[in-house]
C-alpha cells in the first residue's frame, strides 16, 4: 500500500493549507476593520452598505444551498432570519449587563460567538421542523407552504410580549462589525462550495437532477433535504444575529416575506446554482437602493414618485427582463475559479477552441470564464 | 425459499389500486422478464421493490430476508438496484459523476474503480465520453449510462425498466446482448418490458401483468408460443 502514508500526508497538508487560509483571513479581516471604519479609504455611508451587502452575501449564498443546489424552492428564509436575530438578542439583552465599550475584544468576541451559536441553533431547529412537514411537497406547493411558514413565525413573534410584539426588542448591544460580517460571509461562500465538492455535494445536485433516479439508487433524498434545508436556515439565523447586532433593534416588520423575495432576487439575479452568482445577486440588490437614491422624485399627475419606494417594482421588472434574456441568471449556473481563469488564460493565449458549441441547454454548469 | 419473492403486493397511489396482489418469485441467476401493457402496473411494481413507494399489504423476500418495510438505501446495500424508466440520467453532471452516483451506497474505493472499468469494458462508448455531460448523450448512450451506473451498486438483483424504450432496433439488440452478458457473469435479472419479443428471447421465465394483477406465468419460450400473449403482446 503505498498510497496510504502518500495519503496521509497529502490529508495532514491539505489541513495545514486550509488552517493558513482560514488565519490569514481572519488576519486582514482584523487588519481592515479599523482601515474602513476610520473613514479614511471610504466614507461612513458606504461602510454600511459594505455590512449589509456582507448579511446580503450570507443570506443569498444560504438560500442558494437549498433553491439552488438542492433544486428546492422555499420562501422563507427571513423567517429564519427573524428566529436567529430574536433569540440572540433575547439572550444578549438578557445575559450581557456590561456596556459593550467596556469589555476587551476576547470578551466581544465570545459574546458574539455565543449570540452567532444562539441564532444558529434556534434557527437551524426551526428549519428543521419547518423543513420535515413542507419538503415532502415538490414545486408551488413547497414554495407555498414555506411563504405560509415564514409568515406564521413572524406572526408568532409578533404575538409575544415578552420579544416586544410589534415594538420589537431594542437597545440590543452592538456586539456586530465589519470583521464578524464578513467572517460569516466568506465562511457561508466557502463551506457552500466545500458542500458541493464532497460527495454529499454530489448526492444533493442528484437530488436536484433527478429525484427518483437518486433515490432509486439508495440516495436518501428526503434526508438530504431536510438536513440541507435546516443547514440554511441556521446559516439565515446567523444573518439575523449580525444584523440584529448591527442596527441594535428589530421589528417583526423587517421579516415579511418581502425580505424573503428579496433574498430570492438576489439567487435569481446571479444564477440559480452558482455561490459566484449569489454573491453577486446579494451585492447588485443591495446597491439597487442605493443608486435609485440618486434618482431624482419626479412628479406624474400631481402624485410625486420616488424611486425608492418603487424598489420592488423595479426587482419584478428586472427579473422578467432577466428571465426574458439571460433564463439561467446572469452566470446561468456558472463558478468564479483558478482553474476557469487559467483556462480561460490558455484559451486566450493558445487560441484554443471554446466549448461553445454545446447545444445551448448544456452549456454553463461549468466554471465561469 | 425463492431469491426473490413477492407474496400478494398491493401498492395504491390514493384511490387507484395500481398492484392488486401480485407474486412472483425470481431465482438465483435467471433473466425474468415482466411484459404488459402502458398502465399494467410494471413501473409501480420496480418501485415498490426497490421501496421508493410503500406498499398497502404483501411481502417482498429477499434471499430469505423480509425486506418490506426497508428504505432504499439500504435495499440498494442488499444487493437490489434498479434502472429506472425513461433514462433518467443525471443530465447536468459528466458521465463520470453519474458512474460515481450509482456507488452512492458503497465506501470501497478501489472496488469502485474496478467495477467502474468494468463498466467500460461493457460500454466501451462511455469510456470516450467520461467528462461529457450526460444530457449531450445519444438516447442510447444515456440507456447504456443508466444500466452502467445501476450496476455501479454491484447489484445481486439488477432490474431494468424498459431499456429499450424509444431505441432503434439495432441499439436493442446491442442493449440485450449486454444484459445476457451482465446475467452470465451472476447478475440476476428482472427485465420489464414492453418490447416483448426481444425480451422473451433472452429471458428464462416470464410474466404477464395486466391493469395490476399476474395473469400468466411460463417459461419464456412457452410464453413466446401461447396464443393469447402473440395476440396482444407479440403483434399476431
Ligand atoms: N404517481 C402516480 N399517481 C397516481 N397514479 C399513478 C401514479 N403513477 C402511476 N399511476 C397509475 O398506476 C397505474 C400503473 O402505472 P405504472 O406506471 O406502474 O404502469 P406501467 O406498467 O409501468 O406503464 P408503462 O408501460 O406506460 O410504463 C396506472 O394506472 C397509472 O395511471
Ligand atoms: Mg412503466
Amino acid at each position: 500500500m503505498k498510497s496510504a502514508a502518500a495519503h496521509t500526508i497529502h490529508t495532514m497538508i491539505s489541513w495545514l493549507l486550509k488552517a493558513v487560509w482560514i488565519a490569514g483571513t481572519i488576519l486582514v479581516l482584523l487588519a481592515l476593520q479599523p482601515l474602513l471604519q476610520s473613514g479614511a479609504i471610504i466614507d461612513p455611508y458606504w461602510f454600511r452598505i459594505l455590512l449589509l451587502m456582507g448579511i446580503n452575501v450570507t443570506l443569498a449564498v444560504s438560500l442558494n444551498l437549498i433553491n439552488g443546489f438542492c433544486g428546492q424552492f422555499s420562501i422563507a428564509h427571513a423567517g429564519f432570519m427573524a428566529v436567529g436575530a430574536y433569540t440572540s438578542s433575547y439572550f444578549t439583552l438578557h445575559a450581557l449587563y456590561t456596556p459593550v465599550r467596556n469589555l476587551s475584544f476576547a470578551q466581544q468576541a465570545t459574546w458574539m460567538i455565543g449570540a452567532l451559536l444562539v441564532g444558529a441553533v434556534t434557527a437551524g431547529i426551526a428549519g428543521f421542523i419547518v423543513g420535515i412537514p413542507s419538503l415532502r411537497l415538490r414545486g408551488d406547493y413547497l414554495a407555498i407552504a414555506t411563504l405560509g411558514f415564514g409568515e406564521i413565525i413572524r406572526v408568532a413573534i409578533l404575538n409575544i410580549e415578552e420579544v416586544g410584539g410589534a415594538s420589537g426588542l431594542s437597545d440590543i448591544p452592538p456586539l456586530s462589525s465589519f470583521f464578524w460580517i464578513w467572517l460569516i460571509a466568506l465562511m457561508t461562500i466557502a463551506l457552500s462550495r466545500n458542500l458541493l465538492v464532497s460527495s454529499h455535494g454530489r448526492a444533493v445536485l442528484a437530488v436536484r437532477e433527478d429525484e427518483i433516479a437518486a433515490e432509486a439508487l439508495g440516495v436518501p433524498t428526503t434526508k438530504y433535504k431536510v438536513i440541507v434545508f435546516a443547514f440554511s436556515s441556521a446559516l439565515a439565523g446567523m444573518a439575523g444575529v449580525l444584523a440584529a447586532h448591527l442596527d441594535l433593534s428589530i421589528y417583526p416588520s423587517s421579516f415579511t416575506f418581502l425580505r424573503s423575495i428579496e433574498i430570492i432576487v438576489m439567487v435569481i439575479l446571479g444564477g440559480l446554482g452558482s455561490t459566484t452568482g449569489a454573491v453577486l445577486g446579494a451585492a447588485l440588490v443591495t446597491l439597487l437602493p442605493e443608486g435609485l437614491r440618486y434618482v431624482p422624485a419626479f412628479t406624474v399627475r400631481g402624485y410625486v414618485v420616488e424611486m425608492q419606494a418603487w424598489r420592488m417594482v423595479i426587482y419584478s421588472l428586472l427579473l422578467i427582463v432577466l428571465m426574458l434574456t439571460r433564463p439561467r441568471g446572469l452566470l446561468g449556473g456558472m463558478e468564479w475559479s483558478w482553474h476557469g481563469l487559467s483556462r480561460i488564460g490558455g484559451r486566450w493565449f493558445r487560441g484554443r477552441p471554446s466549448d461553445r458549441n454545446l447545444p445551448p441547454e448544456e452549456q454553463g454548469e461549468g466554471d465561469l470564464l | 425459499m425463492s431469491f426473490l419473492q413477492v407474496d400478494n403486493l398491493v401498492t395504491r397511489y390514493g384511490a387507484i389500486t395500481a398492484l392488486q396482489g401480485v407474486s412472483l418469485r425470481v431465482e438465483e441467476g435467471e433473466i425474468v422478464t415482466l411484459i404488459g401493457a402502458n398502465g399494467a402496473g410494471k413501473t409501480t411494481l420496480l418501485r415498490t421493490l426497490s421501496g421508493i413507494l410503500r406498499p398497502a399489504t404483501g411481502a417482498i423476500t429477499f434471499r430469505g430476508e423480509n425486506i418490506t418495510p426497508w428504505q432504499t438505501d439500504r435495499i440498494v446495500r442488499a444487493g437490489i438496484v434498479q434502472s429506472p424508466e425513461g433514462r433518467l440520467v443525471f443530465r447536468g453532471m459528466s458521465v463520470r459523476e453519474n458512474l460515481q452516483l450509482g456507488a452512492y451506497t458503497r465506501r470501497d474505493r478501489d472496488e469502485i474503480a474496478k467495477d467502474m472499468g468494468h463498466v467500460f469494458e461493457l460500454f466501451p462508448r462511455l469510456k470516450e465520453r467520461l467528462n461529457q455531460s450526460a444530457g449531450t448523450l445519444s438516447g442510447g448512450e444515456q440507456q447504456m449510462l443508466a444500466i452502467g451506473r445501476a450496476l455501479m451498486s454491484r447489484p445481486k438483483l439488477l432490474m431494468l425498466d424498459e431499456p429499450s424504450l424509444g431505441l432503434a432496433p439495432l441499439l436493442v439488440r446491442e442493449i440485450f446482448r449486454i444484459v445476457e452478458e451482465i446475467n452470465r457473469e451472476g447478475v440476476t435479472v428482472l427485465l420489464v418490458e414492453q418490447n416483448a419479443r426481444q425480451a422473451l428471447a433472452i429471458a428464462h421465465r416470464g410474466y404477464v401483468l395486466q391493469t395490476g394483477q399476474v395473469v400468466m406465468e411460463d417459461t419464456a419460450a412457452a410464453l413466446a408460443q401461447n396464443e393469447v400473449v402473440r395476440k396482444a403482446y407479440l403483434g399476431g
